[in-house]
């Protein structure tokens, strides 16, 4: 029997406020074991919760960012179950009413685009932190994460595949990084996944009883985890067994999925509106503040970077995985079209080698260096002034590859000189690209007359290679062309050499 | 909705509050008193009638996201739960707050 298998996701997103959710305590990561752990988050007696504003703009952004609607009120209620990292017995979270409806996120499938459709996305608090081991017969119990917000992101079971999981997570985890609301650090917790995976016979219409993967905080781990669920349900039933419903945890050494012990009445949580937090009212005129706030959503970039600079659907797509990515692009190809200031090449020319440098030598730099663009250090106006010298024929590619190692170097000392507070030294200051194309002869030869010489000695030395080209073998060209630039030590203009050859060739 | 003795036990399970068998059977009539009332006010035609997520009509206030609350643990602790072991001493160790073993 061929199987289906159905993924829906829900997603924790931890808020990126300096606070908690309902306490003015921090939340900074990594601090000692309850310093952060106010008097609302151990749950004294007599303490109430105040929401706080900046969660509420996290998850109007996120709302506006899906399409969502976004209902005029929204409630508080108490989801009820007891655990040591809970201590009031009860987690502050959203039921009935949550504060972000019905939304859309658009995934990418190879050449496929398909639609996610996001059933909801409610407040609430995160619960603390048991450790286990460190004291006999005892577990520890740290509170500093308790009362962390999080905005929980629910998707209908729309996704077939772990591919199509695993891009939606991505997706979702570009854009809450996008606008802002995330950091998205998974090492940290920051943004963790729980799957319900169902099989069930291809073309049926009914759902199969589903298994939740609990806590996946990393793509890969994600991608096995589902691999391994769904091949797990398909030999249950093909054997004849039963699936039941149950939270299963993944286990990254074995590479399998495995039933936790199921708690007792698990699942009666018996949620009631919280009395300690009154209806939260959203007003149009709240939302349009909010909007006037954030930056131009990836899509409309994505377009914008195919219809104003010509990019494929693929280039636009990688250079909208990150804001920052797709904002220096603009800047670089913006400086560019403005040095170029003659009608000689057009916006889109300029994109193209913009894009070309950014995506290859530009992306090698920066992740070998596995720091953010924003604080790389190297100004969109000075990358452009090296990228015209190739736009216009000066240098060749190589040639601007020679230069490159000591942009970045002064890229390097600025950010170091910044680190420690210091001035940056005279000699790593940004020099001037073209007076170091002249300096290291770098410049292309595009004399016909020069590179014409240099073919005719190629051709008169490579007799056997000719012979080669002619008796049908393509190859031989490219070898030909190399020999070409080698002796012209890399100066020769590759496009002139080409054509020039090729002209030589079929007399 | 009618509720049973078993329905009770298990409503106390939930919250962790222990009864014998008389106060279980005194809870049932009081529970079902309850519930009574509760049938007797949804005979009332609310059909036009907003429903209310809390008794008092007013909003939310928000609060701004500012650090306010200091580190108070060292005093927090004092008044943690005693150890079980007769020592007399609040079950706080590292940092930790410590509580019976919990294991997944």
């Amino acid at each position: 029997m061929e199987w289906e298998v159905v993924i829906g996701l829900e997603t924790h997103t931890q808020l990126k406020t300096n606070t908690k959710i309902f306490s003015g305590a921090s939340i900074k990561y990594g601090a000692e074991p309850n310093t952060q752990a106010d008097e609302v988050s151990i749950a004294l007696p007599g303490v109430l919760p105040v929401l706080n504003k900046k969660a509420v703009e996290c998850a109007i952004k996120f709302g506006l960012a899906i399409n969502a609607e976004i209902p005029p009120r929204s409630v508080f209620a108490r989801k009820n179950y007891f655990y040591p990292d809970l201590p009031k017995g009860y987690q502050i979270s959203q039921y009935e009413l949550p504060i972000v409806g019905k939304g859309k996120l658009t995934i990418q499938i190879g050449e496929q685009e398909k639609t996610i459709n996001i059933t909801r996305a409610h407040l609430e608090e995160d619960a603390g932190k048991s450790v286990h081991g460190a004291i006999e017969g005892m577990s520890g119990i740290d509170l500093n994460r308790a009362g962390t917000p999080l905005l929980e992101i629910v998707t209908e079971p729309d996704m077939r595949s772990a591919a199509e999981a695993v891009a939606y997570a991505k997706k979702l985890h570009e854009l809450v990084q996008w606008i802002d609301i995330c950091d998205g650090n998974m090492q940290e917790g920051s943004f963790r996944c729980d799957v319900n995976v169902s099989v069930r016979p291809k073309g049926s219409e009914k759902l199969g009883t589903r298994r939740e993967i609990k806590n996946l905080n990393s793509f890969k781990f994600m991608t096995q985890a589902i691999e391994y669920e769904t091949r797990w349900q398909i030999e249950t039933l093909e054997d004849g067994g039963k699936i039941e419903q149950a939270t299963v945890l993944f286990n990254p050494d074995t590479g399998e999925t495995k039933a936790m012990r199921s708690k007792e009445e698990a699942n009666d949580y018996r949620y009631f509106p919280d009395p300690d937090l009154l209806p939260l009212e959203i007003t149009e005129s709240y939302i349009a503040n909010v909007k006037t706030g954030m930056p131009q959503l990836p899509e409309a970039m994505k377009t914008e970077l195919e219809q104003r600079y010509g990019l494929s659907s693929y280039d636009s797509s990688t250079l909208t995985n990150s804001i920052a990515k797709a904002i220096y692009f603009k800047e670089v190809a913006d400086e560019l079209y403005e040095l170029c200031n003659s009608s000689d090449y057009s916006a889109k020319d300029c994109a193209k080698i913009a894009n070309s440098w950014i995506s290859g030598e530009f992306s090698t730099a920066l992740n070998s260096r596995d720091i953010p663009i924003l604080k790389f250090g190297l100004s969109a106006k000075w990358l452009a002034s090296l990228l015209i010298r190739i736009l216009d024929g000066t240098i060749s590619r190589s040639g601007a590859k020679a230069i490159w190692p000591g942009m970045l170097a002064v890229a390097d000392a600025k950010r170091e000189a910044h680190l420690k507070g210091q001035d940056i030294p005279e000699e790593k200051q940004e020099f001037s690209v073209d007076k170091l194309i002249e300096k290291a002869g770098l410049k292309q030869v595009s004399d016909s007359g020069a590179i014409e010489v240099i073919i005719d000695e190629v051709l008169a030395a490579n007799a056997a290679m000719v012979a080669e080209y002619k008796s049908g073998k393509e190859k031989a060209f490219n070898g030909l062309v190399g020999q070409c630039m080698k002796a012209s030590k890399g100066k020769a203009n590759p496009a002139q050499v080409n054509e020039i050859l090729k002209k030589k060739l079929a007399n | 909705m009618a509720l049973n003795i078993t329905d009770i036990k298990s409503i106390a399970h939930l919250a962790r509050i222990e009864i014998n068998e008389q106060e279980a059977a005194t809870t049932l009539t009081k529970l079902s008193g309850i519930l009574g009332l509760i049938e007797q006010m949804q005979a009332v035609d609310t059909k036009d009638i907003t429903p209310m997520s809390h008794s008092q009509n007013v909003v939310q206030r928000l609060r701004e996201d500012v650090v306010t609350q200091t580190n108070q643990r060292e005093e927090f602790q004092k008044i943690a739960p005693i150890l079980g072991n007769g020592s007399g001493l609040p079950a706080v160790q590292d940092g930790l707050y410590l509580v019976p073993q919990v294991i997944e």
